[in-house]
């Protein structure tokens, strides 16, 4: 399919994937992949188990480069500079691109220290500067008033919302300009899952946002952008409500509707 | 299909069930009567040996088995030499094999599990870890001893120390693989270096693990003779010299059990009492640290 072009000609693209195939191994998982994510936005990716969707988010820092038997092929620009072949170390980029999991995963070690840890890898923070950083960032993090008298106890103490928080607060410590979310919400109940989705929308206003997710009211609630995939696909991409309300493909009707998935 | 019918099939159902079930009630308690067996057979053995042990080790422990050296046939003494042998080189040998079998386990885990290499080392590893020590034993006495035409606590410990480095590299490599992925991801995705990622998480989250299978290394070269019978030999006197023979519990027991002399028999059972009583505190250690921290 043709490179889609967004719909409000006013956005920035942030990263802006061309012609993109992934394998892992033999498998070609991803199949000439064209898209752009605007700055400043959520964008969703959706579709059916298998379809590509998370191996996509994985792309965008590097992460499939710690399996030596994937490997991806193309384009991805992020502020124009292809990061597939960037001279640029592996570990800056992760510092601009962060990303949370879909299980909770918080570090062996305090609470104080989860968030710590990322920020000295970059910074030469003073103990004071330190302090304010992790309480900014818990409080990003909508996680602050619940754990500001317990900084020292150890991050596995907390229950699994308060510990999925924690690493969206770990991310958005080192200042990142993209925040990749792989399922955010699958292992945490209703409640939880409301407090990170609200999380989510506050955080396009500083950071580029993209969420992999299996629950397509979420995409709905919280995205401004969505993209519907199938096997290896990019099936149709453009504005949430587009998406929802009169997709232009009938596979994604189907597949929003219910009808197939 | 009928009311007295539906009932019927109903109770039908019931019967079948509660059939199966009493089969399945009846299966499970020969299957625990079993388990229960066999784990009172061992622990019948394990008792009976720590029993004799305090009944014949206890009486015989005096303070003079803690600063005296070891005696000439019925004449009195202690065990003080062969006690500070024995720690001298299971210190030397733990502190010696830890680090390298900890970074062998590293490399192994975590930096190229799936090579050739990792396939050969892993493989020669078991081969070390079930080697009978009598063969680890001659091995340094041809190697060191007849090279320095002396019996030496060096050759001691270097035999202890080959027993130690194939446990702690399998107990590390172990513990290890059961790091989650994810969190090693979540650690690489803020930008962590490699090093940093094991060093501050996944050896951190094996902290416990790791320590566990040190200590159990430790509890096994304690109690080692083979490997110290034709290296370190013994030593009637007290000695902090590492290039001559030197004493060690274990042999002294050896040669004391084996002794037709009273005295040197007693003082071989202080010396098993002793033995056993360190190995199960370090046991009962290892066991503290993974319950908590795991």
């Amino acid at each position: 399919m043709n490179t889609t072009t967004l719909a409000a000609k006013d956005e920035q693209t942030k990263i802006a994937v061309k012609n993109l195939d992934f394998f892992y191994g033999k498998f070609h998982a991803l199949k000439g992949i064209n898209l752009e994510i605007p700055e400043n936005k959520v964008t969703a990716f959706i579709g059916p188990s298998g379809c590509g969707k998370s191996t996509l988010l994985r792309i965008f820092n590097r992460m499939f480069e710690l399996y030596p038997e994937q490997r991806a092929q193309g384009e991805v620009l992020l502020d124009g500079e292809n990061l597939l072949t960037s001279k640029q170390d592996v570990a800056l980029l992760r510092a601009k691109v962060g990303m949370v999991f879909q299980k909770p995963t918080p570090f062996p070690m305090s609470i104080f220290d989860n968030i710590a840890f990322g920020v000295k890898l970059f910074e030469n923070l003073s103990t004071s500067d330190m302090e304010d950083r992790v309480e900014w960032a818990l409080k990003k993090a909508a996680l602050w008033n619940e754990v500001k008298d317990k900084l020292k106890q150890n991050g596995a103490s907390l229950s699994g919302g308060q510990q999925q928080r924690l690493c969206i607060a770990r991310g958005v410590a080192i200042k990142p300009e993209v925040i990749l979310l792989d399922e955010p919400c699958s292992a945490l109940d209703p409640i939880s899952t409301a407090k990170v989705e609200e999380l989510i929308i506050e955080l396009k206003q500083d950071y580029t946002v993209v969420i992999v997710t299996h629950n397509m009211q979420q995409a709905a609630r919280c995205s401004d952008y969505t993209a519907y995939m199938y096997l290896g696909d990019l099936v149709e991409f453009g504005a949430t409500e587009q998406i929802f309300f009169k997709p232009s493909r009938q596979e994604t009707e189907d597949y929003i509707t219910g009808r197939f998935g | 299909m009928s009311t007295s019918e539906i009932l019927l099939r109903a109770a039908a159902l019931e019967q079948v069930r509660e059939q199966r079930y009493a089969s399945r009630k009846r299966i499970n308690q020969l299957a625990l009567s079993l388990s229960l067996l066999a784990m009172g057979f061992g622990l019948f053995w394990l008792f009976w040996i720590l029993f004799e042990t305090v009944r014949l080790g206890f009486s015989g422990l005096t303070l003079s088995v803690l600063t005296e050296m070891t005696p000439a046939p019925n004449d009195a003494g202690g065990l003080a030499n062969a006690i500070y042998g024995s720690f001298l080189m299971v210190c030397l040998a733990t502190f010696v094999g830890t680090p390298i079998g900890v970074m062998a386990g590293i490399y192994l885990a975590e930096f190229e599990p799936k090579s050739a290499l990792a396939a050969t080392t892993r493989f020669v590893n078991d081969i070390l870890l079930s080697a009978p020590s009598i063969v680890i034993g001659l091995f340094v006495y041809a190697v060191v001893v007849t090279r320095f035409k002396t019996f030496s606590g060096y050759a001691g410990i270097a035999s202890l120390t080959l027993i130690v480095i194939p446990v702690v590299i399998r107990t590390t490599e172990n513990m290890l693989q059961l790091v989650p992925a994810g969190l090693r991801e979540a650690a690489y995705a803020l930008g962590a270096p490699k090093w940093k990622v094991i060093l501050s998480i996944t050896m951190r989250s094996a902290q416990a693990g790791v320590v566990t299978g040190i200590l159990l290394a430790v509890a096994r070269i304690a109690g080692e003779t083979a490997p110290l019978l034709f290296t370190a030999l013994s030593n009637q006197f007290w000695t902090s010299s590492l290039s001559e023979p030197m004493a060690s519990l274990p042999v002294t027991i050896f040669k004391f059990a084996m002794s037709p002399y009273e005295n040197w028999q007693h003082l071989a059972w202080a010396g098993v009492f002793l033995m056993t009583l360190a190995v199960l505190g370090l046991n009962i250690l290892a066991r503290v640290l993974t319950r908590n921290k795991l």
